[in-house]
């Protein structure tokens, strides 16, 4: 089913990307391209068919619960676009 | 047998390794003809990032090994590695902008395994940003030439052409395009490349090299940037399916740093090239014959089972009914999967930062500036595929129409086939610029003979078949069993073989 603007502006915001008025009707017309394109999956009779979970069958590894990483500060804040005294500064969360 | 160093960009993989191992040259040289061809084609813009310096220094470290003896698999072998590999000190951004000055700390396992084999550095490759797209041309770094000439355009042309814009210049496919193209131009031996819905095997047809996505779970994805974490697989492009094999080698392997990769032995990969595909079944899927289909591309894939039966191949008609199914569905699990990968890109921790008044603007911000028009695209239907009334509609039932993929091919292979044999894309190779413009489904439609294979996890090798009646190279796939990639580069080297070997493009590019 085709999506209005008003949904467009609520994807947006659940994906945090900021759209603007001007881009939002073109971006309605591409994601209702998309949607009409999977649109003939509603026909597919699944019944009673799994959906899948896992590529290849396999159980998940497991391993002894203790710490293998870690102190390595410098190289988690090696990337940050703003750090100071060992955080990641962003702007005020709490007044 | 003498060989000229201006000569030695093109040698093959295997001929090169076999070149060093005699001493007929060093790594150094080897190396050194690469990086001037490179600067040569910076035009091309298939490298995005060159590491000169590093790979020099690796490959004075590969002479000495080599002079004593103790040389790796891939010893002083230059190749070039996509930019969706962490590569440690390097830029590392998979060519989108929200990774602005992304430099990892730490090394992907893929390639940490290629370098413990002596593999040489050249450089970082140009692909679509995140691995999103067909041409390479939703690249933050601009897209790439293919070296192949447009038919019947002139190297003055087209040189005129790499200095603009580069539109009407052939695309090399996508997402690996830098990959392709630096392959196919004799800018690296090998390349890394990644696979999620045909973005190893596409470029190789494009280029008319071979390229191999793995089965899932047979590379480790530690260190690439994901995409679809239930699709993405590692896999190189290479100029034969030998040479496919010989990558394969090293970059396959155990990794308990991810969980999906399997702990089974890396069998010797290189062994099944030349071996007899006699008595071996193939497949010819009807439901791949589409409706209009390009006349060029069914005669390529007749002529291709013919091949196969004359090397002693018994070929028979299969039928994997949900294959019209796989497309639609992959563009609902690819975004979903993608939605919930790239929500880490938050300005906070790495990469691009856009300010905003609060917390919350800021992500948007950052997200809007820093993402693509495809990637935030994708990013939008996954994100409305996966909100709450939705999911079960759109993401349950794809997952469950991939069971249904998954099945058709387990029938096929339990009724006694040993391999696919289907085309590698609807056509050769478009030009930049042409396609996808008004409607992104344009330019999805491109994966429609290889979004399967990924879909149901099984590995998928595409060869050089031929030419179009324009002069453009044309591929064909092979698909297997799960972990069965032997038979493939069986069936590959069967098939260049019967193909022929033909000349990469001369260098009209500088």
């Amino acid at each position: 089913m085709p999506v209005d603007l008003a949904t467009v502006r609520r994807i947006a915001r659940l994906a945090h990307i900021a759209i603007s008025d001007a881009e939002a009707p073109a971006l309605q017309g591409e994601l209702n391209a998309i949607l009409t394109f999977v649109e003939a999956l509603e026909a597919v009779d699944v019944t009673g068919v799994e959906p899948m979970t896992s590529v290849t069958p396999m159980k998940l590894p497991m391993r002894e619960d203790v710490v293998t990483d870690g102190e390595i500060e410098p190289q988690v804040l090696a990337n940050a676009p703003l750090a100071e005294d060992g955080f990641f500064v962003v702007p005020k969360v709490v007044e | 047998m003498e060989i000229e160093l201006s000569d030695l960009t093109a040698l093959t993989l295997a001929e090169a390794r076999d070149g060093l191992k005699a001493k007929r040259f060093s790594s150094r040289e080897l190396t050194e003809t690469h990086l001037q061809a490179m600067a040569r084609a910076k035009g091309l813009n298939a490298y995005i990032v060159e590491t000169p310096e590093q790979a020099l220094a690796m490959a004075k470290a590969s002479d000495a090994k080599l002079a004593a003896g103790d040389a790796g698999p891939l010893e002083g072998l230059p190749i070039g590695v996509k930019d969706l590999y962490a590569t440690k000190g390097v830029h590392t951004q998979a060519c989108s902008h929200i990774l602005n000055g992304f430099t990892p700390t730490y090394e992907s396992t893929v390639t940490a395994h290629l370098w413990r084999d002596g593999a040489v550095m050249l450089g970082k490759l140009n692909m679509d940003e995140f691995a999103m797209g067909s041409s390479n041309e939703t690249s933050y770094y601009g897209p790439v030439a293919s070296p192949w000439l447009p038919p019947n355009w002139s190297g003055e042309k087209a040189r005129a052409a790499l200095s603009g814009d580069k539109r009407g210049l052939l695309a090399p496919g996508g997402s690996s395009g830098g990959s392709a193209a630096a392959v196919a131009a004799r800018l690296c031996l090998a390349a890394t490349a990644s696979d999620t819905g045909g973005s190893i095997r596409q470029p190789a047809a494009f280029t008319g090299v071979a390229g191999i996505k793995p089965t899932y779970g047979r590379c480790s994805r530690w260190g690439m940037v994901a995409f679809a974490s239930s699709l993405d697989q590692a896999g190189p492009l290479a100029r034969t399916a030998r040479d496919c094999a010989i990558m394969l080698g090293s970059m396959a392997g155990h990794d308990p740093k991810d969980s999906t990769c399997v702990d089974r032995p890396v069998p010797n990969y290189e062994a099944a090239i030349g071996a007899s595909i006699k008595g071996l079944t193939i497949g010819i899927p009807r439901e791949y014959r589409l409706d209009g289909m390009n006349p060029e591309i069914e005669a390529l894939w007749r002529r291709g089972a013919d091949w196969l039966r004359a090397a002693g191949a018994k070929v028979v008609d299969v039928s994997l009914p949900n294959t019209r199914h796989a497309l639609p569905a992959y563009y609902i699990v690819a975004p979903a999967e993608a939605s919930s990968n790239l929500a880490r890109y938050d300005g906070v921790r790495y990469g691009l930062r856009e300010q905003g008044a609060d917390i919350l603007e800021l992500y948007e911000n950052t997200r809007a500036k820093g993402f693509g028009a495809e990637v935030r695209r994708r990013l939008m239907i996954g994100t409305y595929v996966l909100s709450a009334g939705y999911y079960d509609a759109y993401y349950v039932r794809a997952q469950k129409i991939r069971t249904l993929i998954k099945r058709d091919f387990e029938t096929a292979f339990a009724d006694g086939v040993d391999a696919i044999l289907t085309p590698a894309t609807p056509s050769p190779a478009f030009g930049i610029g042409e396609k996808g413009s008004a409607d992104p489904v344009e330019m999805y439609l491109n994966d429609v003979f290889t979004v399967t294979v990924n879909m149901a996890g099984l590995p998928g090798l595409v060869a050089a078949a031929g030419k179009s009646a324009d002069g453009l190279p044309l591929g064909l796939q092979l698909i297997g069993r799960p972990f069965d990639e032997e038979t493939l580069f069986s069936l590959g080297h069967a098939i260049e073989e019967a193909a022929g070997r033909a000349p990469f493009p001369e260098p009209w590019w500088g």
